[in-house]
């Protein structure tokens, strides 16, 4: 190569070696010797894990064009959804292993998604954006549907991809409407010609929004998400809960903040509107659930409601709070999966909360922290959901929007009910029958994030601070 | 001040829940030993809390102690302290922890290493809460102390434990997060969330008044106040009797303290503003709350409604915003929180006997239990507010204090007296006095030396604040007065010249 075009290629180096991984780890599967037990699944992580020290590695700038950015915000981003990627390979291990299903695809799949995730992420146009937004959920439908056999799984897999075929369709209406009302695709461009609320770019904007709302499970295009999250075999439900809601909420912000600063009095009634319906959608509907995947469907509703208020604010606070929400949010979940998928009886996995029924004293240690987990997605001080919902709230005061805080506070408190619900079945009531023993690694996620979300107050300033550099860079 | 003496206290009981959690297996001996880690914890803590008192200058107004760190970034940071107002709250619940680990001997038999554990993280949270000098670390104990509260009510507590532990954790949090968002506007409004410069902030008007309102909705639920006090009672009924000893005793005062350390000093045109509200409340709480504890037919329901009335007192003292008043409000709070929690402990010594708090269960103990009833009629007359225990002088002062600037309310109020006087009497009547007839009492024993051990200091230090109160008092009296100095500064020259005149 000639020294022109290493810079231009430079920062995309991660994503590069992550595709080309990808495709090598399929190639390698082909043959016995890859399909060994676990061979795929673990190479695949450790791709992860150097795909991620690539990340932070990789200079910042722009290329191919200014369509691809690395900045601190992409960054930060990129890291969450390896993380969350990774983790959801490593919890899947136990369960891929037990039932029989060793499809080496699996992996390979989320790594695809990852790499659409990534793109995503540092998408700079909207040609770019979409690419990325594909890429992700195309692997997404496919794996939504892995179980093969499962009516569930068939079902979840392809009412997820009717429903997103449709808000992908609606998401790019919009960004032609963008498009032809501004004249170009790029984010500083549209930035630059969108400086007054035209009637046909404010259409557009709304079916842009539609499609990301679709793409985070925010109310009012959130109705696949529980029957997805229930029907999904639980590992993937735990990958579709963590890393793909990481990279939605990226472009959701990125767009909004670097391409629409100009109507901002526009777009902000939409995002107050869709976080209230998906905050109050979120915290009632949940009451009435026993199944704990569609309660956490249901949960992850309200969450991305939560975290669209640090994006209703608009300022550099604001995203701070959304980047705080989603670092702390993906710990939460994770970790809260690792315990639905030790629910195990018998050989067969159960879902239903009534069978976490004394858990305290027959898994003292996976009742403790997943008490501790549910307390913090209840955002109760001093555990790590509290500074989540803080810093979102504190952009949203920042910025005035005192009814969009107020009913936010309120149906928090509506949300704790639930939450505590499990831990009243978990604590109050009468052990029911042991779960099998936790696999080690889901042992190992669930006692990281536990710690995390309980020592997170120790010393909050890394995260804080790394969240607050990567929301400066898009300002 | 060479070692962090706040921290230390705070943070030791957490220390012990550490060792606790880290003994292995279910058995006696793991028991025995959680008892007595308990045990040791809370009484060093309390050791090294007396530390800070002896060492504490009553006579200067200032923060001492002071501790500060970064924390959050920015201007958040880790800061502790404590002046006359805090100091003597943070005292009441180092000293009361022992005794509800004593009291939690024998009744408590299941699950006590997770007992234990919980009782020492809400040590931790209790402490902080009074020792903070940082709103959002304030906000943190505050709250987290709901978490550690609802368990010790929903696994150890009666029958609707589930019911009672879920409007606890619910009513509490929904008012506490409408002050977290007053929090922040205070933040976004002054730059920082450190107390001692909020205290000198000087917030405006508009401002004031919203924010006064988000912390009354935080402080008034947990005071409690009426019309917000039904969780009151359920909680009470159904924690076990260390949980009541607690909730009475401390958790109760964070509503109180909250206002005095909040509300007054720096929302004082609100406070003067919004004064005839609290007025109204409180004087409702005194007389109907009464009315209601004559009616009830569970020992610990009455003893719960008799803290909302006494709680009212508390309030009418401080935002009378007197000298008396203020002072009364705070005599009024560590008198009723060893009061309060004496009685609970009484009601627990029968309750462990015969299992039952219905007062039509008793009857004539004063035949079989004479230590008990002496010992049960000191807290009940200091309760009434008999002259010469301390009782009398909390509501005395605070009704002073109330009577200076509203003689309406105050004579309303003393009559909310009258009516403690009637529950308070005829409760004593019914379970003490009359003849032995129930067989079931027959065998009823007199307080063992564990009960003496608990119940003693409680009757030493009713009678020795009934009779003087200085102690108290002084410790405080800086601080009240560099209060109010700062409440009718704050309220402008026009109002406080009309203060004056009244």
């Amino acid at each position: 190569m000639d020294g022109v075009e290493i810079p231009a290629v430079l920062p995309a180096l991660p994503e590069l070696v992550l595709a080309c991984g990808a495709m090598l780890l399929l190639m390698a599967s082909v043959f016995p010797a890859g399909r060994r037990a676990n061979a795929i699944h673990v190479a695949a992580i450790l791709l992860l894990i150097v795909t991620g020290a690539l990340v932070v590695w990789v200079p910042g700038g722009k290329t191919f064009g200014g369509s691809f950015v690395v900045d601190d915000f992409a960054r930060f981003l990129k890291l969450l959804a390896l993380t969350g990627s990774a983790t959801a390979i490593l919890m899947s291990l136990d369960y891929l292993a037990r039932g029989r299903q060793q499809r080496f695809e699996y992996s390979i799949l989320i790594l695809l998604s990852t790499t659409g995730m990534m793109m995503l992420i540092s998408a700079n146009d909207l040609i770019a954006l979409y690419l990325g937004l594909e890429l992700m959920s195309l692997s997404l439908y496919v794996v939504a549907a892995i179980n093969r056999d499962s009516e569930r799984s068939t079902e979840a897999g392809l009412k997820y991809f009717v429903l997103g075929a449709l808000s992908s369709g609606m998401l790019l209406y919009g960004a032609s409407l963008v498009y032809g009302f501004t004249g170009t695709v790029s984010f500083s461009g549209i930035a630059r010609a969108a400086n007054e609320p035209a009637l046909g770019l404010i259409f557009g904007l709304v079916f842009l929004f539609a499609g990301f709302c679709f793409k985070v499970s925010a109310v009012p295009f959130h109705m696949w998400t529980p029957d997805v999250y229930e029907g999904a075999p639980t590992p993937i439900t735990a990958f579709f809960a963590a890393a793909p809601k990481v990279a939605g909420i990226a472009m959701f912000v990125r767009t909004t903040i670097v391409a629409f600063p100009g109507v901002l009095s526009q777009w902000q009634q939409i995002v107050v509107f869709v976080a209230i319906a998906s905050m109050a959608l979120g915290s009632f509907a949940a009451i009435g659930q026993r199944n704990f995947k569609r309660l956490m469907a249901y949960s992850s509703i309200g969450h991305m409601g939560f975290a669209l208020i640090g994006l209703a604010a608009g300022t550099a606070e604001g995203v701070q709070g959304v980047l705080v929400y989603m670092a702390i949010y993906l710990a939460m979940t994770l970790g809260t999966f690792a315990c639905i998928l030790s629910m195990r009886r018998h050989g067969q996995m159960v879902e239903d909360i009534g069978d976490l029924a004394g858990l305290a004293r027959t898994k003292p240690a996976m009742a403790f922290f997943l008490a501790m987990l549910l307390f913090s997605l209840a955002g109760i001080p001093p555990l790590a959901g509290f500074f989540a919902k803080f810093y979102v709230f504190l952009a949203a005061i920042k910025a005035g929007l005192f009814t969009l805080a107020v009913i936010g506070v309120v149906t928090s408190v509506v949300g704790a009910y639930y939450y505590l619900s499990i831990v009243k079945i978990m604590y109050f009531d009468e052990p029911a029958e042991r779960f099998e023993p936790m696999p080690r690694e889901l042992g190992a996620v669930l006692a990281v994030t536990g710690l995390f979300n309980l020592l997170f107050f120790v010393y909050p300033a890394p995260l804080v601070e790394a969240a607050s550099a990567a929301a400066r860079s898009l300002f | 001040m060479s070692w962090p003496v706040l921290s230390v206290t705070t943070f030791l009981p957490l220390v012990g829940a550490l060792w606790i959690m880290a003994l292995r297996g279910e058995g006696e001996p793991e028991r025995r030993n959680a008892r007595w880690i308990a045990l040791w914890t809370t009484l060093i803590t309390f050791a090294i809390s007396l530390v800070a008192l002896t060492r504490f200058d009553p006579g200067s107004p200032e923060f001492q102690f002071v501790e500060k760190q970064p924390w959050l970034g920015g201007a958040i940071t880790y800061h502790m302290g404590v002046d006359g107002i805090s100091l003597p709250f943070v005292v009441l619940t180092t000293g009361l922890m022992p005794v509800c680990i004593i009291a939690s001997w024998h009744p408590i038999q299941r699950r006590v290493k997770e007992y234990m554990i919980a009782f020492l993280v809400l040590e931790t949270l209790m402490v902080g809460t009074f020792a903070a000098l940082d709103l959002v670390v304030f906000y943190l104990f505050f709250e987290g102390g709901l978490i550690p509260m609802f368990l010790i009510i929903g696994i150890w507590g009666g029958p609707r434990r589930v019911y009672a532990s879920f409007k606890f954790f619910l009513y509490t949090l929904l008012g506490s997060v409408l002050m977290l968002l007053a929090i922040m506007a205070m933040y976004w409004n002054a730059g920082t969330t450190d107390i001692p410069a909020l205290l000198h902030h000087g917030f405006p008007r508009g401002l004031q008044t919203w924010a006064w309102l988000a912390f009354f909705a935080s402080f008034a639920v947990k005071l409690p106040m009426w019309p917000v006090h039904t969780w009151l009672p359920d909680a009470h009924v159904e924690a076990p009797t260390a949980g009541s000893v607690i909730l009475a005793a401390i958790l109760l005062k964070m509503g109180g303290y909250g206002f005095l350390r909040f509300s007054l000093p720096m929302f004082p045109a609100a406070s003067h503003d919004l004064a005839p509200l609290i007025f109204a409340l409180s004087v409702v709480a005194v007389v109907y709350t009464s009315l209601v504890a004559l009616v009830q037919e569970d020992m610990k329901k009455l003893i719960a409604y008799s803290s909302v009335a006494h709680m009212g007192f508390v309030t009418m003292g401080i935002f009378a915003a007197t000298t008396q008043g203020v002072a009364g409000g705070i005599f009024q709070m560590i008198s009723h929180g060893i009061v309060s929690a004496a009685l609970f402990l009484s009601v627990g010594v029968v309750y462990d006997r015969m299992h039952t708090r219905e007062i039509a269960a008793y009857g004539g103990l004063i035949n079989r239990m004479p230590l008990y009833a002496a010992a049960f009629m000191v807290f009940t007359l200091a309760n009434v507010g008999l002259p010469g225990t301390s009782g009398f002088i909390g509501e005395f002062l605070s009704l002073i204090g109330a009577f200076k600037v509203n003689s309406s309310v105050a004579i309303l109020a003393t009559l909310g007296i009258i009516g403690s006087a009637a529950y308070a009497l005829w409760l004593y009547r019914k379970i003490i006095f009359g003849a032995l007839t129930k067989p079931s009492l027959a065998a009823i024993k007199d307080l063992d030396y564990r009960e003496i051990i608990t119940l003693s200091p409680l009757v030493f230090l009713t009678i020795l604040f009934g009779v003087y109160p200085k102690p108290v008092l002084d410790l405080s009296a800086a601080s009240v007065a560099q209060l109010l100095d700062m409440y009718s500064h704050g309220l402008g020259p026009v109002q406080a010249a009309g203060l004056f005149v009244r």
